[in-house]
């Protein structure tokens, strides 16, 4: 490198290089280091401009989506020119003004199983910028997989949450808060229950500082540790993250596994026509000509005791389908999962039963409305 | 005797359910005790996703709780 190239570039990190803890050995690190942020969104905005701005070497921008005009009050890279363009393209032309010291690569794809695992593991640390349950359990899982750190945040109206994944000798991730995505609807999203856009300026802005401090080995990273934080009365909270045999048993096991996995569906996101609450549920027990089945696995907990049902397990389901004789089946499991999945395969024999059940959330959320 | 109180941290959509980020609710023995007389006073609750926290740390079995227990209601949040 030549005297003026490394002139301009002591001159542009001056005020981070003369920082003590910092210096130019943490500067290096930035430069040689390479972050996927998913999302150019409210998160990923701010996110990038901070991390492009420090110096990041390589910087990828994953996001499918276009601007729009609702966009433009907390997705801060972008103008009423960019309604309708491609937002990683848009994001990579502004970031590349603010620091040529930086490759930033725009990747406008959807992020699908199919092709996650290998764009992740390009990176040293995904950032997750997304905005859907969907999306974040499949990074969650494909991080898990590749132990590839994760800096995590999310936003809620007023509220934001931030936290490091798959760091440190203990390893966790968001599984091990909420093992399950919640069905569709249920937890609502910016687009249903709305958000102050300054709220994921703070949050995505945490998310940059935390992906430096990771990178440099600053401070201490929130590893194991979800930040919340209320910008309405400033309040904090903080939560322990500790691994729990259950978010193990629920990540794919292998890339294979991963790839076959229908995040959308496990979102609830397709098909919900056979889905029920507990209410319907409940009233279905005393229906005449119903059968009711429990199809996880022998030995599953906790048990189902509280109304009749026969257990016939998903793995021995499928040849037992022709013979169920009833007028209505409904079927049940841990979180209501393999039950949708039985009743698609008992619709798809089209056989004689007329109506198909499956309990949305599964025994876990199961509460009957009389013993309350 | 009724039960000394203690003040129940509420974060995000669950304040829609409970009206308030905290909570003034009597002491419970342990922590499945706390869900069902939060259920019972919040009966939406039933129906909504969240963790509970017990000194910083998310319940997963049934723990005890005391007078000086910190106790919150986190639900997931997917907004970016």
């Amino acid at each position: 490198m030549n005297m003026s190239v490394s002139n301009h570039i002591s001159d542009r990190y001056n005020r981070q290089l003369i920082l003590k803890g910092f210096g130019e050995k943490a500067q290096e690190k930035l430069a040689s280091a390479k972050i996927l942020v998913i999302g150019a969104g409210g998160l990923g905005c701010p996110a990038l401009l901070y991390l492009v701005a420090a110096g990041v070497g390589q910087i990828g921008i994953v996001d499918h989506d276009q601007v729009s005009l609702s966009n433009l009050h907390r997705q801060v890279l972008y103008d009423m020119d960019d309604i309708g363009k491609p937002k990683a393209s848009m994001a990579a032309l502004k970031l590349g003004r603010l620091n040529d010291q930086v490759t930033i690569t725009p990747l406008p794809i959807r992020l699908q199983p199919t092709n996650c695992l290998g764009l992740l593991a390009e990176y040293d640390i995904i950032l997750d910028g997304t905005d859907n349950f969907a999306a974040r359990y499949m990074v969650n899982d494909a991080c898990v997989l590749l132990d590839k750190p994760l800096v995590y945040g999310a936003v809620s109206q007023y509220e934001g949450q931030v936290a490091i994944f798959n760091v440190g000798e203990t390893r966790t991730n968001y599984r091990d808060l909420f093992p399950h995505p919640p069905a569709a609807g249920e937890v609502l999203n910016c687009a249903e229950a709305g958000v102050l856009g300054v709220l994921p300026g703070i949050i995505g802005t945490m998310q940059a500082a935390e992906a430096i401090k990771l990178i440099t080995g600053i401070g201490q990273p929130l590893v194991n540790r979800l930040y919340t934080f209320n910008v309405l009365g400033y309040d904090s909270y903080e939560l322990i993250i500790e691994p729990t045999p259950l978010s193990a048993s629920l990540i794919p096991p292998d890339a294979e596994h991963f790839s076959e996995t229908n995040y959308d569906w496990l979102c609830g996101l397709v098909s919900t026509e056979f889905e029920i609450d507990n209410s319907i549920f409940h009233s279905l027990l005393s229906k005449e000509n119903t059968l009711i089945i429990d199809v996880r696995e022998e030995g599953e907990t906790p048990l189902a005791d509280g109304f009749p049902h026969r257990q016939l397990p998903l793995s021995l389901l499928k040849e037992k389908l022709q013979d169920l004789e009833a007028e209505t089946v409904v079927f049940f499991c841990q979180s209501g999962k393999r039950s949708l999945q039985a009743a698609q395969w008992l619709k798809e024999i089209n056989g004689p039963v007329k109506n198909i059940f499956s309990l949305q959330g599964g025994i876990l959320n199961w509460r009957s409305p009389i013993s309350e | 005797m009724s039960n000394p109180e203690i003040s129940i941290m509420v974060f995000g959509q669950l304040t829609d359910i409970t009206g308030t980020s905290s909570l003034q609710v009597p002491l419970q023995a342990d922590s499945d005790s706390m869900k069902a007389e939060l259920q019972k006073r919040y009966p939406a609750l039933v129906y909504a996703r969240y963790i509970m926290a017990v000194d910083r740390k998310p319940v997963t079995g049934n723990v005890s709780l005391s007078g000086q227990s910190t106790i919150a209601l986190l639900p997931p949040f997917s907004g970016g």
